[in-house]
C-alpha cells in the first residue's frame, strides 16, 4: 500500500493530467451538440447491434400478443379495403389519382430497444438511412396513437426521441372544434400513460373524454388519433388552458411502429426557410 | 518576491486572454491559421508552481476561452494537455535542484531551451486542441494542416511578445 502511494505521488504529474484529461473530454461531448452526436452516432450502432441480437428472444415471448395486434390491424385494413373496392365508381365523374398524389408513406420498423423510466426517453429501431430514414421524420404507433420523432441515423438503425421527452411537442387538434395546442409529456408526473395538452385557447371548451388528434401541421399527418381528454380546463397562468390527456399508445409494450415519410417535407423546408423569422 | 510573482502572472493572465478574445478571435487566414496567445500563460507559470495547482490553473484558463469560445472543454482538455507537456519537458531537460531562474521565458533561459519547449508545448496543444474540435478522422489531412499552420502562426507572436519583454541582464 504504501509502495503504491510512492508510485502515484512520484507520477502525479501524469495521473493528475489523465483525469484533468477525461474531465475536458466529457465537458466537450457533454456540452457541445456536434462532438455528442459522432459520439452517439458510433456508440449506438454497436449498442443497437447487441440489443437486436438480445431481442430475438424477447420477441418470441411476445409473439402472440403482436400476432393479435396484427391480426385486427389486418381486419381493418381489409374492411377499409372492401369499403373502396365495393364502392360503386361508376357514378363518379372526376376520378382522382391519389396513388401519385399520395403525400405519405409508411414504413414499419421493428423498436430493438426502448426505455420509459428515464426523464427522456429514446428508443432505437432498427432501420437506417439505408431504408431512406431522415432525420426530423415522425413516427407512430400500429393502431393509434403517436410515438416521437427520428434523431439521430446511422447505416441500419435510427434513434427515435420518443413522447416521453422534455423537448419532445407535438402539434394536436382537439378532433371536435380543431383547436390547436402542443403535446408535451412530463410537465407534473412522469406517467408514460398520461400526456398533457397545452397553449389551447381560453374560450375552447374542453370536456372528459374529447379526442385529440394530430394537427398535420408538424411531420404528422393530419388526423391521427393520440388520446383522450382525461382531465380538462386546467388553469395555467399563461393565459391558455391545460389537460390531461390519455394516451392511446402504450409505450411500455411497443414492439413495431410506423416511420412517416412525407413526400414533401424537404419541399416544404427549402420553401419555408426561404421566411426570415421575425420578418 | 511571492506576491510579486502571483501580480505580474495575474496581469499577464489578464492581458493574454484580453488580447486573444477581443483581438485575435476575430483574426485568422481563411479559417486555417489561427493564433493562440493565451498559451503562453500556462508556459511562463513559475518553476516551482505545484503540479495540481498548474493543472487547475491551465484548466481554469481553457475553461475562461471555452465560454468565449463557445466550445465547452475543447480550449480545457488541450491546456491540460499543455500543463503535461511542461512538466514532462521540464523534468527532463533541467536538473530540477540546479533551478535558480525563476520562470522559463526566453530571457532566462536562452534562445534554443525556449524553442524547443514552445515548438513541443504549442504543437501538443494545438494537436489536441484541433482534433477535439474537428472529432473525426476522416478529414486528418485538413486538420493537420489547419494545426501546423496555426503553430506557425502562434510561435511567431510568442517569439514577438518574448522578444518585447527581452531583458539583456538577466541572462
Amino acid at each position: 500500500m504504501r509502495n503504491l502511494w510512492i508510485f502515484i505521488s512520484r507520477y502525479n504529474a501524469f495521473f493528475l493530467f489523465i483525469i484533468f484529461f477525461v474531465i475536458g473530454v466529457y465537458l466537450t461531448i457533454k456540452n457541445n451538440a456536434y462532438q455528442r452526436s459522432v459520439t452517439l452516432n458510433s456508440s449506438n450502432e454497436v449498442v443497437g447491434n447487441a440489443y437486436e441480437r438480445l431481442n430475438v428472444f424477447k420477441r418470441y415471448l411476445n409473439l402472440g400478443m403482436v400476432n393479435d395486434s396484427l391480426a385486427a390491424e389486418n381486419a381493418r385494413l381489409k374492411t377499409q379495403l372492401l369499403r373502396i373496392t365495393t364502392a360503386d365508381t361508376s357514378k363518379d365523374v372526376k376520378v382522382i389519382d391519389t396513388i401519385t398524389h399520395q403525400q405519405y408513406t409508411y414504413l414499419a420498423a421493428k423498436v430493438v430497444k426502448n426505455s420509459i423510466t428515464l426523464r427522456n426517453n429514446v428508443m432505437t429501431i432498427n432501420k437506417g438511412s439505408i431504408d431512406g430514414i431522415k432525420n426530423g421524420m415522425a413516427v407512430i404507433a400500429p393502431q393509434r396513437g403517436v410515438v416521437g420523432f427520428i434523431r439521430d441515423v446511422s447505416e441500419h438503425l435510427a434513434t427515435i426521441q420518443s413522447l416521453l421527452h422534455k423537448d419532445t411537442r407535438i402539434s394536436v387538434t382537439l378532433k371536435k372544434n380543431n383547436a390547436l395546442g402542443s403535446l408535451v409529456w412530463g410537465d407534473a408526473n412522469f406517467d408514460i400513460r398520461k400526456a398533457f395538452i397545452k397553449e389551447v385557447p381560453n374560450h375552447i371548451k374542453m370536456n372528459v373524454g374529447d379526442s385529440i388528434v394530430t394537427s398535420g401541421f408538424g411531420s404528422f399527418p393530419a388526423g391521427i388519433l393520440v388520446g383522450k381528454i382525461l382531465k380538462p380546463n386546467v388553469a395555467t397562468n399563461d393565459n391558455f388552458l391545460s389537460g390531461e390527456v390519455n394516451l392511446f399508445t402504450d409505450f411500455a409494450t411497443l414492439q413495431y411502429v410506423y416511420v412517416v415519410k412525407d413526400k414533401h417535407a424537404d419541399e416544404q423546408k427549402a420553401l419555408e426557410s426561404l421566411v426570415k423569422p421575425n420578418e | 518576491m511571492n506576491s510579486r510573482i502571483i501580480i505580474v502572472n495575474v496581469i499577464r493572465w489578464v492581458i493574454l486572454l484580453f488580447v486573444q478574445i477581443f483581438l485575435l478571435k476575430n483574426m485568422g487566414f481563411y479559417d486555417l491559421s489561427t493564433p493562440f496567445i493565451y498559451v503562453l500563460f500556462i508556459m511562463l507559470l513559475p518553476f516551482e508552481i505545484p503540479n495540481i495547482l498548474l493543472y487547475l490553473l491551465a484548466f481554469g484558463t481553457g475553461l475562461t476561452l471555452d465560454a468565449f469560445y463557445d466550445t465547452m472543454g475543447v480550449h480545457a482538455t488541450a491546456c491540460v494537455a499543455l500543463a503535461f507537456v511542461r512538466i514532462s519537458f521540464i523534468s527532463i531537460s533541467l536538473n530540477r535542484d540546479a533551478i535558480d531562474d525563476p520562470e522559463p521565458s526566453l530571457s532566462y533561459m536562452g534562445f534554443q531551451w525556449f524553442s524547443l519547449y514552445a515548438l513541443l508545448c504549442v504543437i501538443t496543444h494545438h494537436l489536441v486542441l484541433f482534433f477535439l474540435e474537428t472529432f473525426r478522422l476522416t478529414e486528418i489531412g485538413y486538420t493537420l494542416m489547419r494545426c501546423g499552420l496555426s503553430c506557425i502562426f502562434t510561435l511567431i507572436i510568442i517569439y514577438l511578445v518574448e522578444s518585447i519583454f527581452y531583458k539583456r541582464s538577466s541572462r
